[in-house]
């Protein structure tokens, strides 16, 4: 089994996934054909394009009230019997979770997926606090075992082939050696997860839309997973962002039909779950969590990333991501979206990621939420640039390019002076290691003389 | 109507071939063009690479330049939109803004500003593959992309439809990127060069004999990786195609 690639930059981890091409032509392929099913569930849709202004202009709503929607959920919800906490960031957000753990003597918590315990690192956190936590969506379940994060936010194992996820439960779960069929290693899953369900005392699950007007939430699923950790366990605790909140019920008639279709070409999640009060003698928790969302709302620039309902369709579509796989992005959220929301987390650690894109503009097309991604990477690089957190050389580099490029005469001289020395070192030009182009491109032959020059020439006959 | 030629300036230094087609092409459609000789580049290579602020000389000098142009024609949909989206100058904020409404993209000016129904005769009888650009396309709208759920329709396949004998072949996926993508082509190298790679091979998969687009930046990417390959498959400014008999 190959170990992940944990590095921190994103061209590097990007080369390193390319050198086994032949899997990357897997995953490319696999990504775009989920991206083609989008395709197709999206085209039945005459309405299609209004259904994604509706839901960006719902969404800019209620970013613009945020304050107010998330005072009249936790007043409805409080009402409806559900305990109402704030996390003000990921370590605040996992104390809550432990401290309800401890109030209930519970040992034993089965998770569905929620990429917000994810981007707040709850899972190592609750370890290191002697709490098993047992992830029950069965993609989370294998790079769980494998301990490595998911590559994907709605297909974390995407990654992987039957044939590692038949070693890593032949390794874990005792199934045959060799096995890869589906079914037989599913079954071995359902087997292994039943057990936790039954020995849970806290779910915890995540909340795609949480609903203002009724204080109740609602978590979509495939597996059904969410519904029997929650119905099984005496305590559910549901955590969600801040940006989770939508004004009514009636506005999930114009989500969820775009988050199932976007995400993965269903006409609907196999499982959308309301969730509005605890079942008798179970107690229901909702722990809102801010983790950096109002420093993102205080910019106009980056505020709308804010909408994103996490459907995952700018990673199936974008031509990086599906090359150079989730992990190298080396965040909880990869892909284009994780791109622009990464570097508000930090800067510097993720001051690479903005530029891990050709800016093609696939993502923004594709977004059922309308985030314009491709520009906010863009003003994303400016950012970094003016803030220093791109490579000095880069920008000695721009500085002199601009000298140049004002400066007509001595754009003219170099250009001719380039060209010139191209066609006498023209191994040096195509030189890889001093020139990064060359190294599976050959660079383009100089010719005799420059548009102008000729130009000129013209003028003068 | 004064139209003021744009010439990028790689496609100055390395292609000026494609300077002198799309010159032909627009004098042999009667415009009133000229090409303003102390201009130099567009300013994107430093903007993509987040120093948008360091391009304000050369803005400065592309406003210098054009300032007294009716509209700007250039063969490149990336440079072109960048102007569009980022020209400026603080001196002279109204003739950036004259400048920043009135640039065009090659195919964009004939259809939409001269409405071109026919082009003076040509025949280019191949088999012919369209590379989308991704800023002409998505950024220009200069065709339909595949995401969205709108009607279909594509600027530089209607003008190459009206050249005699020309055979355009269909993709399996007509508007991935390149992976040229700027400064992106070498601080990801590897990636870029895949992209590259793959993008090329649905051309030849379908039997192109030649590829051809719009923005030269990506024609370049596809011929680096071509002549690496030593690929007799060949690459050509769309303007090179409109003017293939001249
Ligand atoms: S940014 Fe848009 S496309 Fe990407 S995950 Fe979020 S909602 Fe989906």
């Amino acid at each position: 089994m190959e170990t992940p690639v944990r590095t921190t930059h994103h061209a590097e981890a990007a080369a390193a996934f390319l050198r086994d091409e032949e899997n990357v032509d897997w995953h490319n392929e696999t990504l775009w054909f989920v991206r083609s099913k989008r395709d197709k569930a999206a085209a039945v849709l005459p309405e299609w394009e209004d259904l994604r202004e509706q839901a960006s202009r719902i969404k800019n709503h209620t970013l613009s009230r945020l304050d107010d929607y998330l005072l009249e959920l936790e007043k409805n919800a409080q009402q409806n019997g559900i305990t109402v906490h704030w996390a003000s960031d990921a370590d605040e957000h996992n104390r809550i979770v432990l401290d309800i753990m401890r109030q209930h003597n519970a040992t034993q918590v089965v998770k569905s997926k929620s990429m917000l315990t994810e981007e707040c690192h709850l899972n190592p956190y609750l370890l290191k606090h002697g709490i098993d936590v047992i992830d029950t969506d069965l993609g989370e379940r294998i790079v769980q075992l494998r301990n490595e994060p998911p590559s994907h936010i709605v297909l974390p194992a995407i990654h992987l082939k039957k044939k590692h996820i038949g070693d890593l439960f032949h390794q874990h779960l005792g199934t045959d050696a060799g096995a890869t069929d589906p079914q037989y290693l599913t079954e071995a899953a359902r087997i292994h997860l039943r057990q936790k369900f039954l020995l849970a005392d806290v779910a915890i699950t995540g909340v795609n839309f949480a609903v203002a007007e009724t204080g109740g939430f609602v978590v979509c699923t495939n597996e059904g997973n969410a519904d029997l950790g929650a119905h099984l366990a005496k305590v559910h605790i549901a955590c969600m962002g801040i940006e989770k909140v939508i004004p009514k019920g009636e506005h999930l008639g114009v989500f969820l039909r775009l988050l199932a279709r976007s995400a993965t070409g269903q006409t609907t999640t196999t499982y959308s779950s309301h969730f509005r009060r605890p079942a008798p003698g179970q107690t229901m928790h909702l722990v809102l969590v801010d983790n950096g969302r109002t420093r993102q709302l205080a910019s106009p620039d980056f505020r709308n990333s804010l909408k994103c309902i996490r459907c995952g369709a700018c990673m199936n579509t974008c031509p990086v991501y599906r090359r150079s796989g989730g992990h190298s992005y080396h965040t909880a959220i990869a892909g284009p979206i994780g791109s622009i929301l990464a570097p508000n987390i930090d800067m510097k650690q993720y001051a690479d990621l903005p530029f891990a894109s050709t800016l093609c503009g696939s993502c923004t097309n594709v977004c059922p939420v309308k985030i314009d991604i491709h520009q906010q990477l863009y003003k994303w690089r400016q950012v970094l640039g003016e803030a220093g957190a791109v490579d000095p050389a880069k920008k000695v580099g721009m500085t002199g390019m601009d000298f140049l490029f004002s400066r007509p005469g001595l754009y003219r001289f170099a250009g001719r002076a380039g060209r010139r020395l191209m066609k006498l070192f023209p191994s040096l030009a195509n030189n890889g290691s001093l020139n990064p182009w060359a190294v599976h491109r050959d660079m383009p032959k100089p010719p005799v003389q420059s548009f102008r020059d000729w130009y000129a020439e013209q003028e003068k006959k | 109507m004064k139209v003021g030629l744009f010439i990028p300036c790689y496609i100055d230094q390395f292609y000026p071939q494609v300077g002198i087609a799309t010159l032909r092409l627009l004098q042999r459609l009667n415009v009133d063009v000229t090409f303003p000789m102390e201009q130099t580049c567009c300013g994107q290579p430093m903007a993509n690479s987040g120093f948008e602020k360091l391009a304000t000389g050369c803005d400065r000098n592309f406003v210098r330049n054009f300032a007294d142009c009716d509209a700007v024609v250039g063969p490149s949909g990336s440079c072109v939109l960048h102007l569009k989206e980022h020209l400026h100058d603080e001196q002279h904020p109204a003739e950036a803004a004259h400048l920043r409404d009135n640039v065009y993209e090659l195919c964009e000016f004939l259809t939409d500003v001269l409405k071109v129904e026919q082009l003076p005769p040509v025949r280019f009888p191949h088999r012919v593959g369209l590379h989308t650009s991704c800023h002409g396309q998505r950024g220009l709208g200069l065709s339909s992309a595949s995401e969205l759920m709108k009607p279909k329709f594509s600027k530089p396949e209607r003008l190459l439809n009206m050249v005699d004998g020309l055979e355009l072949i269909t993709l399996a996926h007509p508007d991935e990127c390149c992976g040229f993508g700027g400064t992106f082509c070498v601080f990801e190298e590897a990636l870029s060069a895949k992209m590259g790679k793959d993008r090329v091979a649905d051309h030849v998969r379908h039997g192109a004999e030649v590829i051809t687009g719009g923005d030269m930046s990506c024609l370049m990417q596809l011929e680096g990786t071509l002549r690496r390959q030593k690929s007799p498959v060949r690459v050509m400014h769309i303007a090179e195609i409109l003017t293939a008999d001249v």
